[in-house]
């Protein structure tokens, strides 16, 4: 079976600071992936370099094997980066659920998670807000779908958040951190709808501090360390037996 | 006190039509010069936010000439200098075109520090749903800039508001023109410039508040 996702060759470079020195890695359909690594070790950066949020500087990406963000030059020889509307068709492709959310204030809970599958997906209104109402639901917001964003905690927020990437119908599911931005008690609520997402079959990539339900509930872990994946393998293995020095030296100290 | 308030008894019938149009003339100098000033400022925003090099020159170009001259002489070039070339507008229109030229850069100005308010996650997460840049300044950029920018947009409208005073040195019959006739005519300066001030605060009040609200929240 072929890859949904491949990365091959992934690097980054901010000026003369390289951040990633060469990534590669595959997620199968269905496959839950997580990315773990000190603060600083380039998670975030791998993260958005698959729906090119960020450029990779070289390297290739491929979705369901279609190359991202790169398309053939005019005259053959050389690629050329898409632009962002060029890009937009396979951005909608990948779901993403930030860190701090960033859920548009300007428009409800219901229309945040609508508009997409109105605007890109070009759903009628009735679809589109029927297609909310049901993401919504899987989040456990549909309570809520009338609210402003303003009004929700911080894991309500999230939740939705996670509901407006899912009305994407999203291949893939990128999560950076969803839940370090959280006081304490709001973090298992976010958690469970992911791992309620996790036993659908869902295929997912999650930069995550949690490393309790990194080990339940992915496949398999990669540990990012200095912009290299330093051990990767069986969530289970990686997290209780780390072979790697530098992966027991962080998962101790992360423990504390 | 009583010398003072008695002109108000005896000619307030006479001034107040004669303000009150004079008001109105003000008024819609203000607008009409306000929501050019709008349409000018929204395309001298766009030319800043230009991926084009040659139009954000421009932008840049127009921004520091407008901060370096004074009203008054954009409206002089406009009434009497212009003529020389054969270009010729009545008073009210000059006056419109110079306040708008002048307050486009402001309006700009006001637009691009709107557009800074809002958190870089906001795009993102407009681009990673799929939108293309346009959809995401459309959908999600624009209407919060706009209700960022209404205050201050309104603190713009009531400073061009009193700057469409200087219309009257380019003869457009607005309050200042038409208190000073009415002081000649008169010979009454206080009564009549203290009302002519009251007229401008009417209208100009409104508007403060307007702004102070919608500022709060
Ligand atoms: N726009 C940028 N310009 C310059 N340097 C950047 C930029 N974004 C990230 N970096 C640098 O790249 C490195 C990796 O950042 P990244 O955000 O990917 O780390 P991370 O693993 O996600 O860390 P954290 O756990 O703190 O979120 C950091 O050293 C950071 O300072
Ligand atoms: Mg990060």
């Amino acid at each position: 079976m072929t890859a949904l996702l491949s990365v091959t060759g992934l690097r980054k470079s901010y000026g003369s600071v390289e951040v990633l020195k060469g990534i590669d890695f595959e997620v199968k359909a269905g496959e839950k992936i997580a990315l773990i690594g000190p603060s600083g070790s380039g998670k975030s950066t791998c993260l958005r370099c698959m729906n090119f949020l960020e450029k990779p500087s070289a390297g290739d990406i491929r979705l369901d094997g279609e190359r991202v963000g790169v398309r053939p030059g005019g005259r053959g020889d050389s690629e050329r980066i898409m632009s962002d509307r060029q890009l937009a068709p396979q951005r909608a492709q990948m779901g993403m659920v930030f860190q701090l959310f960033h859920l548009w204030p300007h428009l409800s809970v219901l229309e945040n998670v609508a508009i997409a599958a109105r605007k890109v997906r070009r759903l009628s209104a009735v679809e589109a807000r029927d297609l909310a109402m049901e993401m919504l639901a899987k989040v456990h917001m549909s309570h809520r779908a009338s609210a402003s964003p303003l009004e929700l905690s911080g894991g309500q927020q999230q939740r939705v958040a996670i509901a407006r990437a899912l009305s994407q119908k999203p291949k893939l599911m990128l999560f950076d951190e969803p839940t370090s931005a959280l006081d304490p008690e709001l973090v298992h609520e976010v958690l469970k709808v992911i791992e309620e997402l996790a036993a659908e079959g869902r295929t997912m990539l999650l930069v995550t501090h949690e490393i309790a339900f990194a080990r339940d509930v992915a496949d398999r872990v990669m540990f990012l360390d200095g912009g290299v994946i330093v051990e990767e393998g069986l969530a289970r293995d990686v997290i209780t037996t780390p072979r790697e020095p530098r992966t027991q030296a962080f998962l101790k100290q992360i423990r504390h | 006190m009583i010398n003072f308030f008695q002109p108000y008894a005896e000619y307030g019938g006479e001034w107040l039509p004669v303000l009150l149009d004079a008001m109105l003339k003000t008024t819609l100098l203000s607008i009409s010069a306000f929501a050019l000033a709008v349409v000018f400022g929204l395309l001298l925003w766009f030319c800043q936010a230009s991926s084009a090099p040659s139009l954000r020159h421009f932008a840049s170009l127009y921004v520091t000439v407008v901060r370096g001259v004074p009203l008054l002489a954009v409206l002089f070039l406009l009434y009497f200098g212009l003529p020389g070339i054969g270009v010729t507008f009545d008073a009210f229109t000059a006056a419109m075109l110079g306040l708008a030229l002048c307050f486009a850069a402001q309006v700009a100005e006001v637009f691009r520090a709107g557009m800074m308010a809002i958190p870089k996650g906001q795009r993102e997460a407009a681009l990673a749903v799929g939108f293309t840049p346009g959809q995401c300044f459309a959908f999600i950029i624009l209407p919060q800039v706009v209700r960022v920018v209404l205050s201050p947009m309104i603190v713009t409208f009531v400073s061009l508001l009193k700057d469409s005073s200087l219309a009257s040195l380019i003869t457009v019959d607005e309050l200042v023109l038409t208190g000073r006739a009415m002081a000649t005519e008169y010979f009454l300066p206080l009564q009549i410039y203290i009302a002519v001030g009251l007229c401008y605060f009417l209208v100009a009040w409104p508007f403060s508040l307007l702004s102070r609200r919608l500022a709060v929240r």
